[in-house]
């Protein structure tokens, strides 16, 4: 068989990348073990965006206040941080496609045969926003997404949900769901990936986090769990601010 | 030019659950051991830890447990008459990946097949007469009997610790259990969990309905529990990462909590993890194997000679490895000959989601394991006549909900925005008072001629081996029975007292995209004919009886039941007749 050792070379340094243990090894004679093996997440850094220009990242902060928009309770998608999520996870693994199978040719198929896309998330927030800015500074008088009202921006989202939106320079539709999908994402997901800012988003469910021992309250039924949600991060009054 | 390592008695092709079962087995009979595992070592308290194992997004959504399709994938397509592609991301089902293979990360659901699913043609032919069945629907019978394979049930169960109620003890039917399922020999080894508010109003509306509801088998632990091997499992503490995580607190049974701390010090075995084995090797006449070559991660190749070869990967990959290493003749479904490829399955499964009054309904659906469940097995295999229905086949249902994760379990009622302040509102007034069992009905898929595998045309792997070939839609028989199976899954539903039930039939054509368990089956299948079948009741090739193959490639079809009980139990049988019967007299163990 006729290896391809440079395309196993650059498989073999993802599986670093991803922390797992991945040179080949023998095993035996006892439990391979020592301490501190794993690989705890890394929490986001605080700071300016990492993917995003300034301006990508006000369309994408204003678009996630449309999708999941504030009220009284519960701040909104901007306020929450889905932006600064979106932003952090673009630029890691998840933007590059890491792991999935890129391999050509890449041919349109029936919707039940999924994505044919050699274009990973990156690229398509990229060309999105770009095409986005774009229509609406031809549309709607020269002003960016973040700069319209309301009403203007759930007019240009609902078009391109329903597709009767057209960009020039990237699939509208595709986009939408890929927004919608990642800023929902970021709302729910562990605060230390950037979104879910203070556990809002858990907060506002009765979501309790990232605890692992229910069995005190397993027979209590249809009574509410009386304790605050916590992340794997722990906590903000364990874990006070510095000054 | 492959380097040649020295001969071991047996080589294992991954070292999942049956890879496991196997060399614990034979290691047992001083044989000299080695498994050859594709991806890495996994141990539970270093892997998972519960103080980060709670990662919705890490886990679940970017699947970090699980085999990377850049490593290898699968084509797809519905009909014959496509262009299959390849699949880039996983969806439908999650290969495994990994020393504890799906072990690791499955939600131990530990079920046993009706004594009627190992003889289904001869069963539903005498039941029903041969034309009742679809032409083209290609069901047999296993060629091993409940009665045969109960035995080894029991060795699975006691293995891992499954938590359960048993409902027919040597024939004695037992109040609280399955009444339908076959006679066990002895009861569970643990009680069964406890069940949460949700599961529990399943269950009496389902006995108000007049059914017979039973807590779901769990390999989740109700209790602390040693099994015969000496290994100790912790109690389950209903953290709602189950399926899709690895659980660090040692109270889901999987290879890693059950047998590999006997396993890994035995003397007379090895392991080599990060190395993909890529043939099965055999002799000039074909008819016996010779052993394995592997690739390692730095691309070295390796010849691994053995005496007996046990095929424990993946289905798909079982499936692929026999078609690469030209073993068995390949399945051609417009010839109807061949065996490698025939009868590939999957599962039949929907949902019926309940919204309940918030008001007066907190079901806190956080609290939950990946087994937990009361279900009803009225509508599974034949235990019910289907003369009236037009379709065979069935499945349990029930409130199995797993978790109350909030990027995967945030429902809102049919025609919801999706996004918005309407959405906002209705994620949070609906999140702790709706029922979202998730597989709620999990019914059978069975065999057809025109669904298969082989070996696709064009697309490759990393290494340059062409990937598998999924040809797979769903059948009238199987979307009739889903749509009769999800109606009178709703009537309970919307018996516990919820306002809104919305159907979630299964609909063709079959999705690649959408999850729908990861219990593919058949294409290396047992059976009592080589003409039909790749390996016979014993798992073993019918072409080279040096080589056995485990695995839920070995279903003729799917039942209604998460597979694992039945695969294992198998395994264990296979074991069995390799210990007391092969190594005495190695050659064919059936004689066609």
């Amino acid at each position: 068989m006729k290896l391809r050792r440079r395309d196993l070379l650059a498989t073999t340094a993802l599986f670093l990348g991803s922390g797992l243990l991945a040179r080949a090894g023998t095993i035996g004679g006892e439990l391979p073990w020592w301490p501190n093996a794993g690989s705890p997440p890394e929490p986001f850094r605080p700071g300016p965006w990492t993917f995003f220009s300034p301006a990508e990242g006000a369309a994408l902060e204003a678009i996630a206040d449309r999708i999941i928009p504030p009220d009284a309770e519960t701040p909104g998608g901007k306020d929450t941080g889905s932006a600064v999520f979106i932003d952090r996870q673009l630029a890691g693994p998840y933007g590059r496609q890491e792991g999935l199978y890129v391999r050509p040719p890449f041919l349109k198929g029936t919707k039940q045969q999924g994505p044919q896309s050699a274009a990973g998330p990156a690229k398509q927030y990229r060309e999105g926003l770009d095409a986005l800015d774009r229509y609406c500074r031809g549309n709607h008088g020269g002003k960016a997404f973040a700069d319209l009202a309301d009403a203007d921006k759930d007019a240009v989202l609902s078009g391109l949900e329903s597709g009767t939106v057209d960009l020039e320079g990237a699939d509208g539709k595709a986009f939408f769901e890929l927004v919608l999908k990642d800023v929902q994402e970021g709302f729910f997901a562990d605060p230390i990936y950037g979104g879910n800012r203070d556990m809002a988003g858990w907060r506002m469910i009765g979501y309790p986090g990232a605890r692992y021992d229910y069995r005190d309250w397993v027979s209590r039924h249809n009574e509410p769990f009386p304790l605050p949600p916590v992340s794997i991060a722990g906590r903000a009054d364990w874990t006070p601010r510095k000054p | 030019m492959a380097r040649r390592l020295p001969r071991k008695d047996v080589v294992i092709v991954g070292l999942g659950w049956t890879g496991s079962i196997l060399a614990n087995e034979l290691t047992d009979e001083g044989l000299d051991v080695i498994a050859i595992e594709r991806g890495p070592w996994r141990d539970a308290a270093t892997q998972f830890p519960p103080n980060y194992s709670q990662d919705e997004l890490r886990y679940r959504i970017r699947h970090e447990l699980f085999l990377r399709p850049d490593q290898t994938t699968f084509t797809f397509r519905n009909k014959m008459s496509q262009t299959a592609l390849p699949i880039r991301s996983w969806g439908a089902f999650m290969p495994p990946n990994g020393v504890g293979g799906g072990g690791v990360h499955w939600n131990a659901e530990t079920w046993r097949f009706l004594p009627s699913d190992f003889v289904l043609k001869t069963h539903l032919t005498e039941r029903y007469g041969a034309s009742f069945l679809p032409a083209d629907m290609t069901i047999q019978d296993f060629g091993v009997t409940y009665d045969d394979i109960e035995p080894y049930y029991d060795r699975f169960e006691y293995l891992c610790g499954t938590s359960g109620t048993a409902g027919n003890l040597k024939g004695q039917i037992q109040e609280g259990g399955n009444p339908f399922e076959g006679p066990r020999s002895r009861p569970y080894p643990n009680p069964a969990q406890t069940q949460p508010f949700s599961h529990t109003l399943f269950a009496k509306a389902a006995r108000e309905l007049g059914y017979k509801p039973f807590p779901q088998p769990s390999g989740n632990m109700s209790q602390p529990y040693t099994n015969p091997l000496g290994v100790r499992l912790g109690p389950c503490t209903y953290c709602g990462f189950c399926e899709w995580f690895g659980c660090g607190n040692y109270s889901k049974a999987s290879p890693q909590t059950t047998i590999l701390p006997v396993l890994v010090r035995k003397s007379n075995f090895t392991a080599r993890d990060n190395c993909e084995v890529t043939r099965i090797n055999t002799d000039k006449s074909g008819k016996r194997a010779t052993g394995v070559t592997f690739v390692d991660t730095s691309g070295e190749e390796w010849e691994q000679p053995a005496d007996l070869v046990i095929l424990s990967a993946f289905t798909i990959f079982n499936v692929q490895l026999l078609l690469l290493s030209g073993i068995g003749k390949p399945y051609d479904p417009v010839a109807n000959t061949g065996v490698i490829g025939r009868n590939f399955t999957h599962q039949t499964i929907s949902d019926a989601v309940g919204f309940f009054d918030k008001a007066k309904f907190n079901f806190n659906p956080f609290i939950a394991s990946g087994s937990i469940g009361m279900c009803i097995d009225e509508f599974n295999g034949d235990n019910f006549d289907h003369a009236a229905h037009g379709f065979v086949g069935g499945g349990y249902m029930g409130q199995v909900q797993t978790n109350g994760r909030p990027i995967e379990t945030t429902p809102v009622p049919e025609g919801t925005p999706r996004w918005g302040a309407a959405w906002k509102t209705a994620v949070r007034d609906n999140y702790l008072s709706a029922v979202k069992p998730g597989t709620g009905v999990h019914g059978s898929f069975y065999s057809y001629r025109d669904v298969y595998m082989d070996l696709d045309p064009t697309y490759k792997d990393r290494l340059g081996r062409p990937l598998a070939r999924m040809t797979i839609d769903f059948h009238d028989n199987e979307l009739k029975q889903n749509a009769f199976l999800t109606d009178r899954f709703a009537e309970i539903i919307k018996a516990m007292g919820a306002h809104t039930v919305d159907k979630q039939y299964r609909k063709g054509p079959y999705d690649i995209t959408q999850y729908q368990t990861t219990h593919v089956c058949g294409g290396a299948i047992m059976g009592s004919d080589p003409n039909t079948s790749a390996i016979n009741r014993y798992l073993q090739s019918w072409d080279v009886p040096n080589l056995f193959v485990m695995g839920a490639s070995g279903f003729p079809q799917n039942a209604g039941y998460n597979p694992t009980g039945t695969l294992a139990a198998l395994a264990f049988w296979s074991a069995d007749a390799i210990r007391n019967q092969y190594l005495k007299n190695p050659g064919p163990l059936v004689h066609a």
